[in-house]
């Protein structure tokens, strides 16, 4: 089984005016904070990236081997029109090894399989699902609109450069640096995960992984890959694409204030935080974490309850920075506006201008 | 010839050199185990009397006596145990059911004792309760589906959240009627429960004037005798649980013998002095699910909707799909208690082989609930003889929300589980309301003891929390992962969903 464990960097950097910018600043940003990982997984999300192919599905694939690529294509043509398929660009002059087969596909739903804008996701979800659960050797590393995830075995910094990022632009980035501490390099397991148009990289471990995981399997969600960032993917698309709650509830619900705190708040706060801990409790994510969230209206940074984990940042004009470490931002960013330590449990959110959420 | 008394018991052993001829064993041993000779300047002790309760040993003031497992001892007989030819030997004697107290003590398996917990090391923190905020706070009710929230003006809560018990431990003190356990023994739980923030039960006993006064952390029950069940009694609750079981005795009902029934508990039943208060084995107005739906909006009504109404049974095979309809008829919580249950009085037959363990009951009960997407619309407590923090952690993490605690509560009081409760003569005060005994229990000393044994499992609780990295009580519930049961066969794990000892996640 694969376990998620261990240090990792994260790094998150956007433009909320909508501007796009390459992916070079995020994978310098990364390699800055090469201390933190160790060699067996890093990995980007981009946002913006696929703008000819923006009502698409971009499908990310990691193929162990042709046959596994037959069966996902066999079902994808069954259930969706295949605007583009296409190995996805690489640099074969890296440090990266035996990288698996690498493809991308832009998908629109066939209309007889759904035609509502909800329904339309619920079924990409179940194919992503479909394919990790059941096809062998293949595996969907990103499946959201306009976005992509680049992810596999390496240190982070040789990651982006494997992955040509320079060459994309994207009006947000969120990168991962992996230092996983009992778990055998695999390139699906390296950060970010993502489902649809979300994307997680996480610092940390989480304790109530258990009871996250039963909690999630009452809405249909598989936890196959006993993964953290799993679990927090799931939380995110649950609350904030089902329930439609905002950053700021989310953050009440997964890194809840204290009893304590919530005796301090004024009436109408103090029955929403307590309303939310009685009817969401098993969604609380306990235990060490940094989390950066990202997503098509902008990214959202969010520590554990008693910020275990570190998480740093800063603002420049139109530009949001997120960090394990403020030297990942002064790498890309030297003067920044203004530079600061989350509170615990406080997202800290980065919205993309015309978007909402 | 054989003798109506079988031979096997307990042992006196009295060092004649320490004893000062106090003669307060003499006074005080309600089994009158204990006897002076004037003439011979010693005391005597008939030990076929004894009850192995050991107050005598307790209150001897040079610690002269100590009480011993008698030595005289049958031939060894795997299936002809000493119990089972005393049983025999009792009921050729009395022609009658043999009764007992307490609950089952028969080696069936005891999970807790088979389940390791998880700590932390090294790539996640455990996190020191001392230092950091460590919380235990336990709300039992139903749980809201969604939360909506009016954003309209300032953010306002659009959901009505159904009435709550708030607790701060995940333990309460389980039924135990007034008339079973004393004046002093009930008096101590409900200020104990008061004062720490958490809840006693009333048992099926009615709730002394006396005590009305301690109504906000009462849990008022509603058996099938319908014992000192008025509209009063009700309203002065802070919830209703309707019981149809109990651990102890499934499926049948229970038994106050009547020289129990003293005028105040004759008051609080609203029985004649003196008269058995037998309550039926099953409620005569339940004879199906719809019929508890009805009791249980009955009882909704009776309280304008503003207590949550939770029924008990006793874990039996079919536990899963009974609470599933208990749900469903609309309990907001559903207490389960295992076979380890406790009781006052009940048939030793039935108490030793009717039932199942609280650990597996808790376990298929969760998953079934969580399988049914019902789990939120009720709280689950269970009961049946936990007897330490960590079983109570393990329960958690099982599934459940809270834990009720009784044969622990009387143990803190002094009891020492001689399992006499249905004689009346409980030396220690507890399980008695003859005034000579009951005054032996002082309830300001009690009431510390049992709020030092809250507080001694909740340090317990939160540091085997802050070990596994956790800080809030929700993020153990349910959380299986924390557990690993040890030398368990493949469908003992499956029905627990646990793992193994030796699997990492």
């Amino acid at each position: 089984m694969e376990v998620d464990r261990g240090g990792c960097s994260l790094f998150g950097v956007m433009d909320e005016s909508g501007k796009r910018f390459s992916g070079a600043q995020a994978t310098s940003a990364i390699a800055k904070m090469q201390d933190r990982e160790n060699g067996l997984g890093g990995g980007f999300a981009g946002y913006g990236i696929y703008p000819r192919f923006k009502n698409c599905y971009a499908f990310h694939l990691l193929y162990d081997n042709e046959k596994a690529e037959e069966s996902t294509e066999r079902c994808l043509e069954e259930n969706y029109s295949i605007e583009k398929a296409e190995p996805i660009p690489t640099r074969k002059k890296t440090t990266i090894e035996n990288p698996p087969l690498l493809w991308r596909y832009f998908l629109t739903v066939k209309e007889t399989k759904a035609n509502s804008e909800p329904g339309q996701e619920d079924f990409v979800v179940s194919t992503v699902m479909k394919i990790n659960g059941e096809i062998d050797g293949a595996f969907v590393i990103s499946s959201g609109k306009n976005m992509g995830i680049f992810k596999g075995v390496g240190f982070a910094g040789e990651i982006g450069k494997f992955f040509r990022l320079e060459e994309y632009k994207g009006y947000a980035w969120t990168a991962h640096g992996r230092f996983p501490t009992n778990t055998v390099g695999w390139w699906g397991g390296a950060h970010p995960f993502g489902l649809l148009d979300w994307s997680v990289v996480h610092n940390g471990e989480i304790s109530s992984y258990g009871t996250n995981k039963r909690y999630l399997e009452n809405f249909g969600y598989r936890c196959a890959l006993f993964t953290d960032t799993e679990v927090i993917t799931y939380l995110f698309d649950l609350l904030a694409r089902k329930y439609g709650f905002g950053f700021d509830v989310i953050g009440r619900i997964l890194a809840a204030p204290f009893w304590d705190e919530i005796e301090r708040l004024p009436e109408s706060q103090r029955e929403i935080c307590k309303a939310l801990r009685l009817a969401y409790g098993s969604a609380l994510v306990n235990g060490p974490f940094a989390t950066i969230v990202g997503h098509t209206g902008g990214i959202v940074g969010i520590n554990d309850r008693i910020k275990l984990r570190p998480l740093v940042a800063a603002r420049k004009g139109s530009m949001l920075y997120m960090s394990s470490e403020e030297s990942g931002i002064r790498e890309v960013c030297q003067s920044p506006d203004k530079v600061w330590m989350p509170e615990a449990g406080e997202p800290v959110v980065g919205r993309l201008e015309g978007a909402h959420g | 010839m054989v003798k109506s008394t079988p031979p096997f018991g307990f042992t006196i052993d009295r060092d004649d050199e320490k004893c000062i001829r106090c003669q307060a064993c003499v006074r005080m041993c309600s089994n009158d185990v204990h006897a002076y000779d004037a003439e011979k300047d010693v005391i005597v002790s008939d030990s076929t009397k004894c009850v192995g309760c050991h107050f005598c040993e307790a209150i001897c003031p040079t610690s002269s006596l100590t009480v011993e497992r008698t030595q005289s001892q049958y031939r060894e007989n795997f299936n002809w145990t000493a119990e089972v030819i005393n049983d025999i030997k009792s009921q050729a004697g009395s022609g009658g059911v043999i009764l007992t107290g307490m609950g089952c003590d028969k080696p069936y398996t005891n999970y807790w004792d088979r389940i390791v917990l998880n700590a932390s090391q090294v790539t996640n923190p455990s996190i020191d309760p001392l230092r950091e905020p460590m919380e235990l706070r336990t709300f039992i009710g139903r749980k809201p589906d969604r939360v909506e929230i009016d954003s309209s003006g300032e953010p306002k809560l659009a959901t009505e959240i159904s009435p709550q018990l708030e607790l701060e431990t995940p333990i309460m003190f389980s039924a135990m009627s007034y008339g079973s356990i004393s004046y002093n023994a009930s008096l101590a739980l409900a200020r104990a429960a008061s004062d720490f923030g958490t809840f006693w039960n009333t048992g099926e006993g009615g709730l002394h004037k006396d005590f009305y006064k301690y109504g906000p952390r009462t849990i008022v029950q509603v058996a099938s005798g319908r014992f000192g069940v008025t509209r009063e009694y009700l309203n002065t609750g802070a919830a209703i649980e309707i019981k149809v079981g109990q651990g102890a005795k499934p499926g049948i009902g229970g038994h106050l013998p009547g020289e129990k029934v003293t005028e105040s508990i004759s008051e609080t039943r609203m029985i004649p002095i003196g008269t058995d208060a037998l309550s039926p084995a099953p409620h005569h107005d339940i004879y199906s699910i719809e019929d508890l739906r009805q009791l249980i909006y009955a009882l909704k009504e009776a309280t304008r909707y503003k207590k949550p109404v939770g029924v008990k049974i006793a874990a039996v095979h079919n536990v899963a799909p009974i609470s599933s309809g208990i749900v469903r008829a609309g309990a907001d919580f559903i207490v389960i208690d295992g076979v380890r249950g406790g009781t006052g009085a009940a048939p030793k037959v039935i108490r030793d082989n009717v039932g199942i363990p609280i650990e597996i009951a808790a376990a298929v009960v969760d998953s079934r609930l969580r399988e049914e997407g019902i789990r939120n619309q009720a709280s689950l407590i269970v009961a049946g003889g936990f007897r330490r923090s960590s079983d109570v952690v393990k329960a958690i993490a099982l599934g459940a929300d809270a834990v009720y605690i009784a044969t622990s509560a009387l143990v803190a009081m002094g009891c020492t589980i001689c399992q006499k409760c249905y004689t009346g003569k409980c030396n220690w005060g507890i399980a008695t309301q003859d005034p000579y005994l009951t005054k032996r229990l002082n309830p300001e000393i009690a009431t510390r003891r049992l709020k030092n044994l809250l507080r001694a499992w909740s340090l317990e609780i939160k540091e085997m929390m802050g070990g596994m990295g956790i800080n809030a009580i929700e993020s153990l519930r349910g959380n299986r992962e924390q557990l690993r049961g040890v030398g368990l066969s493949e469908v003992e794990l499956e029905m627990l969903g646990i793992k193994h000892v030796g699997e990492a996640w």
